[in-house]
């Protein structure tokens, strides 16, 4: 535990996308896929092993295009999705698929030159519909639903039984730039949210109904590259872009954003919530950082927020003893936990794993693969407040 | 002659005792032979001359003794003569005297035996009178008891007489005097109805006083004595205070509600309507406190206790209507926030300032001094307030007129080569000119309240805080601090032109460079100023700071937003492009052209603000071509080698691009620039070309679309050189955009340099 240096792990190509195996609880693990035109694409299994701070890897064969898009499955640890674009006749199609890594016996595959198969479970049929963008897992176990955004389209697919068929399907129909590039699927209210975001507009949307619930518009100056929901605070999310901000937002209120962090002097790719602390947000960016930032006024963890979750109906009555009580204590202080620069090309993706929760992972795009942890200085201040509140 | 000639020898014989007295004893001897004293023996003087003397001096001697002896009989003789003349004269005097007291005895006596008589008579007449008297005594004062009574029994009668005639004085002074024998006897019945009589009377009379009181049309001096009255009958000098105070008090309202009527009146100016708050409700409440005082606090007979009640009533009610008077005159000094002369209004506070000290002197407890100040304080305040609004506005007009001159097209498409005229310059030094004009002016308008011939600008109470948290915090800082606020405001939440931000940007470098530091010397210098050791002074240093912070901020912004905008026109051309299918580059796009152009215009705007800091480091003119040719072929040289090898080494130069960034720093594309040309122009350059590179990576191309990208960064590199700082770090970004695509390129296949020259060369 002493050692808090970061473990960089090379993949051979190019790479855009990452995500932790989410339904992996005991170990640290995270999927990588790579961009390759002219050779077979791979997608990464890469175990941290935090005893030994090592890291192992399995290949698998993705031969069927260069991957944008990569999302675990959280009722499955073996089964993934993935974007990706191949060249037909001098026309670029984009499709997802998704795919069931294979059992097999770790230890007879110490040859990694020869990647393994997966086992192609769905094909998603999107074609018709546009140019896939997102995959998006539904975030509870039980219900084994996915959402595609194609272009302008959201696609509710079922994938619980054998035969896959979409179980809900609306679009985006607004002038202008309309294709949906990102979005996330609301975990809080019953699952029945989401949020997706194209060019400058967030935009949440009742899966029910399937109307818009609320508007963002201009959220970001520039184009919205990514958004996150805070896991554990309802109405809290976070969005980034090409204006080199992150904001967050209460969507209670879409006038303003709660607030904004512009530590980046580029474009900000992904923006992450700690699962279990969500004063710590993870942001990539295309000037080769990664920066972990502490947000704690807004998180679920201040005392304020803790206390008002609970006396909600006091309304503001108990507003002046929440602040003596924060006056009491010396409060974890808003900003930069730490800056990572151990990437030297963009970094389009940072994830936080889903088994330890200060590990994080980064790749960059000349395929670097950062694992990091975060800093013990931060994580004993946020275990001694815990413990300060019980 | 015998008086003479007793006082000589008297003399002699004085002197003789004053001689032997003070000789005695020293020369005993010599007295033998003195003539003239009692010691003398003439046998030893005899012999001793005898002796002595020759035969002449004996003669001489002798003869001189016979002539002493026969003087001295002579006087004698006189001496005997005179004192018989005296005794006859004195015997005859006796003897008359002794017949005058013999005629003077006998009529003595008569007057003796008169004297007798007369007593006898005295006596006799007082005996007979003796009874008569006591009885005219008791008559007399039965007289007087009735002459009482009777005043008594007509008093009622004459009290009504004096009311109707409205002799109020008079009754007053009958019925003071038969008060107290009514209260003596009122136990006896006709004395009670007397009383009884009288009190409905008198009570009556005090009503009728009290409605004269309440008379509004009474003057002063007659209220002064209808209570002078109503007092001495015994009204409580408590309700009356009260009394007195509610009709003068309604006197001074209308006077209050004169001025009121004329607060509106636009063609009353302020000078006048302070004077006819002055005559009407200061004169007013001065004679109301002058008669107050006369009545109730300066009397003999005073009573601590209700003095110090009335007086506090009297300030209360003081206080009450000068509350009134100050608001009136508040609102009316508000009104005069059209108008932009303070000369009238100085004239007007400080005529008031005046009238209230006077009043002070009349009225100690009600603090006035202290009001008028704050008033005129307030006043003043409002005033600045007035001109920070001004100026706050006349900011708005200007950076209104600045959008509006950068609107117009002449300006924007301004031509770098006529040098002469920088409209840019000018617009920036007009502004700040015009502001610091309109500055300067204001302040001028506001040393009138420090005029020398103002009463209350001498008052430190005033000056001090008029000067320093007025005009030089509450004014100049403040407005510059808003200004600065305001500028960063709009790096926050940018509208209108990004050339206005870069304005802005030379405009708050010209306030830190000259302006705040003139503006507050200038305040100082105008308002006396001086640093005292504890008052908070905001340093020069510290806005001059936040000015230069507010330019960066704002070169800054501009630097995003312009780059921004050319990101923007590059991402799309990029996202919009079939690089799949595309034909042969026979173009430079025209976005790129589009881009260069823009990037020049944005150049020359720049330039007319921002010099070049290192010396034209660049030549502009003759071998640029020459450069960008060489710079080209610098460049080039890095990929010529890929088209020959095969794709795996293709691939690896991925891997050599990153081992050549590990040599050369991090590029911050977003960063901060400085105040010069060039890194303004680096700035704006790096931010497209990032936008580029990352716009290329999400692209899939064919051998075209790729051949076209090497055709853009090519004819990119030809221009955009000149404007940066480093060219290498143009030339990185190149190198990293067309290897990118080459990356992301399905058949690829570079095109001949000689080709792109070609292309780009063409146009």
């Amino acid at each position: 535990m002493e050692d808090e240096a970061a473990v960089i792990y090379g993949l051979e190509f190019q790479c855009r996308c990452l995500t932790a195996q989410i339904a992996e609880t005991e170990l640290i693990k995270f999927l990588a896929g790579t961009q390759s035109l002219k050779h077979d694409n791979q997608v990464h299994l890469i175990e941290y092993d935090d005893d030994h701070n090592t890291v192992s890897k399995d290949v698998y064969a993705h031969n069927v295009g260069e991957i944008w898009h990569i999302a675990a499955c959280p009722w499955d640890k073996t089964i993934f999705s993935t974007i990706y674009s191949k060249t037909v006749e001098s026309k670029r199609e984009v499709t997802s698929t998704l795919w069931k890594i294979p059992e097999s016996d770790k230890h007879s595959s110490q040859d990694n030159h020869h990647a393994k198969e997966l086992t192609k479970l769905i094909d998603f049929g999107t074609l018709d519909y546009g140019d896939v963008n997102q995959v998006i897992f539904h975030p509870s176990t039980e219900d084994h639903e996915v959402i595609t955004l194609v272009d302008n389209h959201i696609l509710q697919w079922d994938v619980g039984s054998d035969e896959c068929k979409i179980k809900n399907s609306f679009s985006l129909e607004v002038k202008g730039q309309k294709s949906l590039t990102c979005g996330k699927w609301g975990p809080h209210h019953n699952c029945v949210q989401i949020c997706t975001a194209n060019d400058t507009t967030l935009r949440g949307w009742d899966l029910r109904t399937k109307k818009s619930v609320y508007t963002i518009e201009n959220a970001h100056s520039q184009l919205i590259r990514d958004l996150d929901y805070n896991p554990n605070r309802q109405y809290y999310l976070a969005s980034c872009g090409d204006d080199c901000k992150v904001k967050f937002w209460d969507v209670r209120n879409t006038k303003e954003e709660v607030k904004v962090l512009s530590d980046h002097s580029h474009w900000v790719w992904s923006v992450r919530f700690n699962h279990f602390h969500d004063q710590l947000v993870l942001t990539s960016s295309s000037d080769s950082r990664v920066i972990l930032s502490s947000t704690v006024s807004i998180s679920s963890e201040t005392y304020g927020a803790l206390l008002e979750e609970d006396n909600i109906n006091d309304d503001n009555t108990n507003d002046k003893s929440i602040n003596d009580e924060e006056n009491k204590r010396v409060p974890q202080q808003d900003g930069i936990v730490k800056i990572y620069d151990e990437h030297e090309e963009s970094v389009y993706a940072a994830e936080w794993s889903s088994a330890d929760s200060w590990v994080f992972a980064s790749l960059s795009y000349d395929g670097r693969l950062v694992v990091n942890r975060a800093p013990r200085s931060e994580r004993f201040k946020i275990y001694f407040d815990g413990m300060g509140e019980d | 002659m015998s008086s003479a000639a007793d006082s000589n020898s008297d003399g002699r014989r004085n002197r003789g005792m004053l001689k032997s007295y003070y000789t005695q004893g020293e020369n005993s001897g010599d007295k033998q032979f003195d003539l003239d004293d009692s010691s003398f023996k003439p046998d030893q003087y005899l012999d001793f001359l005898l002796k002595k003397s020759s035969l002449n001096e004996l003669m001489h001697q002798e003869e001189e003794i016979v002539q002493n002896i026969r003087s001295l009989d002579s006087e004698m003789q006189t001496l005997v003569y005179e004192n018989y003349n005296k005794f006859i004269t004195a015997t005859e005097t006796i003897r008359k005297m002794k017949s005058d007291f013999g005629q003077m005895e006998e009529e003595m006596k008569a007057l003796s035996e008169n004297m007798d008589n007369i007593c006898d008579l005295s006596s006799s007449v007082s005996d007979t009178l003796q009874q008569k008297r006591s009885g005219i005594r008791k008559l007399a004062g039965v007289h007087t008891l009735l002459q009482k009574l009777q005043f008594l029994f007509e008093l009622p009668a004459r009290l009504k007489k004096c009311i109707e005639m409205e002799a109020y004085n008079q009754a007053v002074r009958y019925y003071t005097r038969a008060r107290a024998v009514l209260n003596q006897y009122q136990h006896m019945p006709t004395f009670a109805g007397i009383s009884q009589d009288c009190g409905s009377i008198i009570y009556e009379l005090g009503n009728a006083l009290k409605e004269k009181l309440r008379d509004s049309e009474a003057s002063s001096k007659q209220l002064a004595e209808y209570v002078d009255l109503l007092l001495q009958l015994e009204e409580p000098a408590d309700s009356l205070c009260d009394e007195y105070l509610i009709s003068a008090r309604s006197r001074v309202d209308e006077k209050v509600q004169e001025l009121e009527d004329v607060l509106e009146d636009n063609s009353v100016d302020i000078l006048e309507f302070v004077d006819i708050g002055c005559n009407g409700v200061l004169s007013n409440v001065s004679l109301l406190v002058v008669a107050y005082n006369d009545m109730f606090l300066n009397r003999a007979k005073a009573n601590t206790e209700l003095d110090s009640i009335a007086l506090q009533k009297v300030s209360a009610l003081v206080k009450e209507i000068l509350h009134k008077f100050f608001e009136l005159i508040q609102k009316r000094v508000q009104l005069e926030k059209q108008t932009g002369d303070n000369a009238i209004l100085v004239r007007a506070l400080d005529r008031f300032h005046r009238r209230l000290q006077a009043m002070n002197k009349l009225l100690p407890t009600a603090e006035l001094a202290t009001l008028a100040t704050e008033i005129v304080y307030n006043a003043a305040k409002d005033r600045i307030d007035h001109y920070y609004q001004a100026l706050t506005d006349h900011l708005g007009h200007c950076i209104t007129d600045i959008r509006q001159a950068l609107a117009a097209p002449k300006l924007i498409s301004s031509n770098l080569d006529e040098n002469s005229s920088t409209p840019l310059q000018n617009l920036v030094q007009t502004s700040v000119s015009s502001l610091v004009e309109q500055i300067k002016a204001v302040l001028a308008n506001l040393q009138a309240f420090i005029a020398t011939d103002i009463t209350f600008a001498m008052k430190s109470t005033f000056r001090r805080p008029f000067c320093f948290d007025g005009v030089r915090e509450g004014l100049v800082v403040r407005f510059l601090r808003r200004m600065l606020e305001y500028l960063n405001e709009l790096c926050e939440k940018p509208s209108g032109p990004a050339t206005l931000l870069l304005l802005l940007s030379k405009l708050a470098t010209i306030l830190e460079e000259s302006t705040i530091g003139y503006l507050l010397v200038l305040v100082d210098e105008q308002f006396l100023i001086v640093q005292e050791g504890d008052v908070q002074f905001t340093n020069p240093q510290t806005l001059k700071d936040e000015a230069k912070a507010a330019a960066k901020k704002l070169l800054n912004n501009y630097v995003r937003l312009e780059g921004q905008t050319l990101s923007h026109m590059v991402r799309k051309s990029v996202e919009t492009r079939d690089w799949l299918n595309t034909i042969e580059p026979r173009n430079v796009r025209a976005v790129m052209k589009r881009v260069v152009e823009d990037t020049s215009s944005i150049d020359s705007q720049v330039g007319q603000l921002y010099d070049d800091m290192e010396e034209q480091k660049k030549d502009r003119g003759s071998d640029s071509t020459k450069r960008s040719a060489s710079g080209l072929m610098k460049s080039s040289k890095t990929w010529s080698f890929t088209p020959s090898t095969t794709a795996a080494v293709l691939d690896n130069s991925a891997f050599m691009t990153n081992i050549s960034k590990l040599f050369s720093d991090k590029i911050d594309i977003f960063s901060e620039v400085d105040a010069s040309r060039a890194s303004i122009m680096t700035g704006i350059i790096k931010i497209v070309l990032k936008t580029l590179l990352e716009c290329v990576r999400l692209r899939t191309f064919s051998k075209y679309g790729l051949q076209q990208v090497q055709v853009d960064t090519h004819y990119l590199q030809m221009y955009l050189w000149r404007f940066v700082q480093d060219e290498n770090l143009v030339h990185r970004l190149l190198d990293e955009i067309v290897s990118s695509s080459l990356h992301r390129c399905i058949e690829p296949s570079l095109m001949e340099n000689s080709v792109i020259e070609l292309i780009c060369e063409r146009g």
